[in-house]
């Protein structure tokens, strides 16, 4: 299948800060693409500027999906087009009821019985928002603000579906449960590119993974494969590799991509 | 007793039109982190169009009326086009004297095109006609302002709680980030905002007109209606309307028991009061965002 996003050399500086240093990037369709990377690594940034969230960015380089320049547009025009983000930190609405939180997913359709439909799989993906149709969105729980994002973007009918780090902040059995349905909702046809800092769980979810380190790639491939390979199962997933016997000498591995 | 009545009912009269123009000034509070200070002007500029749609081409009064609502609309937005978007990154300061700016403008303007003499709106109700309930005069302008004054009301609830709009609207005001991601056109949204807020205000005006109508005419009903929004916590709308009530009624209560002079500072005795008991406004919530 043929690339639905293809980001090229693309630069972003927040003010004077150079945060993304010329990533290039391709997200096939119907896959999970995942792209980790450590705190400040600018994986967030990668997202923000191809939602054209950032000003006047990217300063160099382009973005096309599904065959169609989008660097420069105006976000509502990009979500016009299918791509949408679930921010990190969830940011939803939190003095609108549920209901009002999804119904503002579909905001740009017109459809009404398409919505109403799609209102129904979020349900049946998310039970526990049925409960809490009419409740305001502040009031739920980390988790549930979560599925109510996800839901939310899910509203609008995405062709691409961005995750910012999914799994922030929610206890181990709410994180499983998250990825299942992720792994639903791309076989279910949406395609998806997720970034996280859960390495493990985002290498068992996803087809193909990128590593972020300072706003440059190190490191790309199917995602089975590097869930093998040594750096990245010592820098990213906490295995460590090698210990002295006598316990006095400690090696620490060099990382072999810089 | 029926002195007490009396006053209670006029307060809750002039209250309607304090509330009028506190509902606008709370709408752009929310939209643009601003005390609007134009919302004044906003309404007076309307009524002299449709004092000058009556008298230089000679329509019906209803017809000026919808005239300058119409044009109030128009004049909120394209107040927030061409002026308040432009500020890039503004901080609070700086929008205020923004909209102190356009507030001598568009004074100045009406002055200058108008006059300052003080005249009167043609309206088809007498200013001093009145009926009776029982003991207690009301004038029937002062009903229909409370009339008025609850349709819009009930019109903003409605809006605000079912239509597309009005929940994008509220969406926009608390996540502006979030509600770009969902496709929402927030600039848009910005300035109808504005425009909506010129034409609730626009119905105070051309509801106070027919009593007087001079270029300064709004000015101590913004101030009402400013004192208001603060009391009801500046983001609520039931707070601004009961905050514009509590004015209206102390006012008159104070002016019909201790003092007729110092009637019109008491609004702001109120403010003082309610900040000193609770500073956020009675009616604010602030939510705390949960991690």
């Amino acid at each position: 299948m043929g690339a639905m996003l293809e980001i090229k050399n693309i630069e972003t500086y927040y003010d004077l800060i150079y945060a993304i240093r010329g990533v290039s990037l391709t997200v096939a369709e119907g896959n999970i693409t995942a792209i980790l990377g450590n705190n400040g690594a600018g994986k967030t940034t990668i997202l923000r500027t191809v939602m054209g969230l950032i000003e006047d960015q990217p300063d160099k380089g382009t973005i096309g999906f599904m065959g169609r320049r989008i660097d420069g547009l105006d976000t509502e025009k990009i979500v016009r087009l299918g791509i949408s983000l679930v921010p990190e930190g969830r940011e939803v609405f939190e003095e609108l009821s549920v209901r009002e939180n999804l119904m503002m997913g579909a905001y740009t359709r017109r459809d009404k019985n398409g919505v109403i439909r799609d209102l129904e799989r979020v349900f049946a993906y998310f039970p526990i928002l049925a409960d809490r149709v009419g409740q305001w969105a502040g009031t739920l729980s980390g988790g549930e603000q979560q599925m109510l994002a996800i839901g939310r973007a899910l509203m609008s009918r995405p062709k691409l579906l961005f995750l910012d780090e999914p799994s922030l902040g929610l206890s181990p059995i709410l994180v499983k449960e998250i990825f299942e349905i992720i792994k639903k909702i791309n076989q279910e046809g949406v395609t998806i590119l997720l970034v996280e800092q859960n390495a493990k769980k985002a290498l068992e979810v996803s087809d193909d993974a990128l590593i972020l380190e300072n706003g440059r790639f190190v490191m790309k491939g199917k995602s089975r494969d590097l869930i093998e390979d040594e750096n990245v199962k010592e820098f990213y997933m906490g295995v460590r590799s090698r210990e002295s016997a006598k316990g006095y000498q400690r090696w620490k591995r060099k990382k072999v991509w810089r | 007793m029926i002195d007490f009545l009396q006053m209670i009912i006029s307060g809750i009269a002039v209250g309607s039109s304090y509330a009028l123009m506190a509902l606008g000034m709370v709408l752009i509070y929310k939209a643009s982190e601003v005390p609007n200070f134009v919302q004044g002007e906003m309404a007076l500029l309307p009524v002299f169009i449709a004092y000058m749609i009556i008298h230089s081409y000679g329509q019906s009064v209803f017809a000026a009326f919808f005239g300058a609502l119409a044009f109030a609309m128009l004049l909120g937005c394209l107040l927030e086009f061409i002026v308040v978007r432009r500020a890039k990154n503004p901080n609070i300061l700086g929008l205020i004297i923004i909209t102190i700016g356009l507030e001598m403008v568009l004074l100045g303007f009406v002055s200058w095109k108008f006059g300052a003499d003080q005249r009167v709106m043609p309206f088809p109700i007498s200013s001093y006609s009145s009926v009776m309930f029982g003991g207690v005069y009301i004038s029937i302008l002062d009903l229909l302002t409370l009339v008025a004054a609850l349709v819009i009301m009930t019109g903003l609830f409605f809006f605000f709680r079912f239509s597309k709009l009005g929940v994008a609207m509220k969406a926009t005001q608390q996540n502006e980030t979030a509600a770009r991601l969902m496709g929402i056109r927030t600039n848009r949204v910005k300035m109808i905002t504005w425009g909506i807020s010129a034409t609730v205000g626009t119905v105070a005006g051309l509801l106070l007109a027919p009593v007087f109508m001079e270029p300064y005419m709004m000015w101590d009903p913004m101030l009402k209606g400013f004192a208001a929004a603060v009391i009801g916590g500046m983001t609520s709308l039931p707070g601004a309307v009961f905050g514009a009530y509590i004015v209206g009624i102390v006012e008159h209560l104070f002016g019909g028991y201790v003092s007729m002079e110092y009637k019109a500072v008491v609004a702001f005795a109120v403010i003082v009061l309610v900040l000193c008991v609770k500073p956020s406004g009675l009616f604010a919530r602030h939510y705390v965002k949960k991690v």
